[in-house]
């Protein structure tokens, strides 16, 4: 019954739609037009080469780059002129690649600074039982974690916070085989308990494991969408788009 | 006569206590200049001038108004912290994306045309204000007069440093200053308004400024030039204690007014020079500072 109410909303309009998205870095023109939905509920990916865009584009959606042009429509309000606080306000949550600790803050204060923007985020109880490795470390400096506690810390952070849809920039980058699997299983959790997800990756066997449906990107455009059952089927295509 | 090292043991306190209130000036414009280069990236060659017109707010609130001390405490700070806030997104807040020196450059400005205008007004000699009745007399300590005026300011002083400091280091709101002096795209990510954040963090450290010139002004002469002859030396407590820390900002303003005040009992020749000479030497072995982080 819910899955059924999920599925026709989502046929209805998507929760995230991005037409035309152009983005720039002072002079340099990053992307080019890019196209793409993602569906409330779902976990969507954006593979690619380096400097595909990637990370540009989640950048983009959270209102971060200093000069974007398109359309971004969420949750039925079009966001591509906000400021990225007000973009925070409407529930897009943002885990940056290089994912932004403090290092003046300790585990506790990083966990709890971004501000509540809606009803529904985890309680911190929960997010100790996906991470239990936060609690032990509650009172130490927060870069002080290693590289796979930091990356827990900051996805554990935005779930507090009610934000419905998270972007999450390479969670399993340079980390340990038995995290990678950790943080699969941490993503499955979340959309079971109905995260909307956009992930960005470079590692397509990872992505497989958790996304429905992928997003190829090149040269700042979205030039192909495979669903996560014909990826199988398209490998060959995956290798040639992704020179793997 | 007790003797410490050959020194009466009264010129030593006498001189210790003014170091202390030196050094309580010292440590609460230091504060401000540490609060807002962490946050904004600017210099503030302002403080000075802003120092001097929380002084000239309370002498003109008490000469022209009848408005006395207690009400200058509240009402200079809240004004002059609304003028600060008035600068930043008039002017400072275009400077944000442009090298340090810009901001640097508009500040001193700043400074040079304010001062410029209060004495065009007022003339450089220096105006008294009156010692509020309350702190006439002195305690009396046995070894040496404590007057209460000056008692007063140490401990007030004292006081709002640490607030200051708890509030930045213990706080959810200091917590989010904290964040944002690190990294203000990620704080702004999560949907807190920095710049609302960086005004008022300007708006706050003015605000500082003003209040220590409302304390100076029974004590010091309220002059057009007060600010600048203060700044100088605070600018070097600020690098001695290293730019951006908030705890060094406030131990070394105290620690260096007292060494100043006890270079005077000791070595008077090197009492004007002693805190740059200090200066010097951190800034061969510790770059960074005492407490700074290098960034």
């Amino acid at each position: 019954m819910a899955d059924a109410a999920i599925a026709r909303e989502s046929t209805t309009a998507p929760m995230l739609a991005v037409r035309g998205l152009n983005a720039w870095y002072g002079e340099s023109h990053i992307l080019h037009g890019v196209d793409f939905d993602v569906a409330r509920g779902e976990v969507v990916t954006l593979l690619g080469r380096n400097g595909a865009g990637k990370t540009t584009t989640l950048k983009s959606i959270m209102g971060i780059v200093p000069r974007r042009e398109g359309s971004i429509v969420f949750e039925g309000r079009e966001t591509i002129r906000m400021s990225s606080n007000r973009i925070a306000q409407s529930g897009i949550a943002w885990c940056p690649e290089e994912r932004g600790i403090f290092a003046s803050l300790d585990v506790e204060e990083n966990l709890m600074l971004p501000p509540v923007v809606g009803e529904g985020g985890l309680p911190v109880a929960q997010i100790f039982e996906l991470f239990p490795n936060l609690r032990e470390r509650l009172h130490s400096p927060g870069t002080k974690l290693s590289g796979g506690e930091q990356q827990m810390l900051a996805i554990g952070r935005i779930l507090r916070t009610g934000a419905r849809l998270l972007l999450l920039d390479e969670p399993t980058e340079g980390l340990a085989p038995v995290i990678v699997q950790q943080i699969g299983r941490t993503i499955a959790k979340l959309k079971e308990r109905g995260f909307t997800i956009l992930l960005v990756e470079q590692n397509f066997r990872f992505a497989a494991t958790v996304a429905d449906r992928h997003y190829v990107m090149e040269h700042g455009r979205i030039i192909d969408m495979i669903p996560n059952e014909a990826l199988g089927a398209s490998m060959g295509k995956l290798h040639d788009y992704l020179g793997v | 006569m007790t003797e410490i090292f050959g020194i009466p043991t009264q010129a030593l306190a006498g001189q210790l206590l003014i170091g202390l209130i030196n050094g309580a000036f010292y440590a609460m414009l230091s504060l401000g200049l540490a609060v807002i280069f962490g946050l904004l990236n600017i210099i503030n060659f302002t403080h000075g001038a802003q120092y001097m017109m929380g002084a000239f707010a309370a002498w003109l609130l008490l000469s022209k108004l009848g408005i006395g001390y207690w009400w200058s405490l509240l009402i200079a700070p809240v004004a002059l912290g609304a003028f600060g806030v008035l600068i930043e997104r008039t002017m400072l807040s275009r400077l944000y994306k442009l090298d340090h020196l810009y901001g640097l450059l508009l500040t001193f400005g700043l400074a040079l045309v304010l001062q410029g205008l209060f004495q065009n007004e007022y003339g450089s000699s220096g105006q008294p204000y009156r010692l509020p009745q309350e702190f006439a007399g002195a305690f009396d300590l046995g070894f040496m007069m404590l007057p209460r005026y000056r008692a007063w300011v140490v401990v007030a002083s004292l006081i709002v440093c640490l607030t200051t400091w708890y509030v930045i280091e213990r706080t959810k709101l200091g917590s989010y200053l904290r964040a944002a002096t690190e990294n203000p795209t990620v704080v702004q990510a999560f949907g807190v308004n920095v710049p609302r954040m960086i005004t008022l963090t300007y708006g706050f450290g003015v605000g500082l400024a003003a209040l220590a010139g409302v304390m100076a002004a029974p004590i010091y002469q309220v002059s057009p030039q007060m600010g600048a002859n203060l700044i100088i030396v605070v600018f070097a407590v600020v690098v001695i204690g290293g730019m951006g820390s908030i705890g060094g900002a406030i131990l070394t303003g105290f620690g260096l007014g007292v060494i100043e005040g006890l270079t005077k009992v000791f070595y008077p020749e090197a009492s004007n020079t002693v805190i740059f000479v200090i200066m010097v030497i951190v800034l061969l072995i510790r770059p960074a500072g005492l407490f700074g982080k290098e960034r």
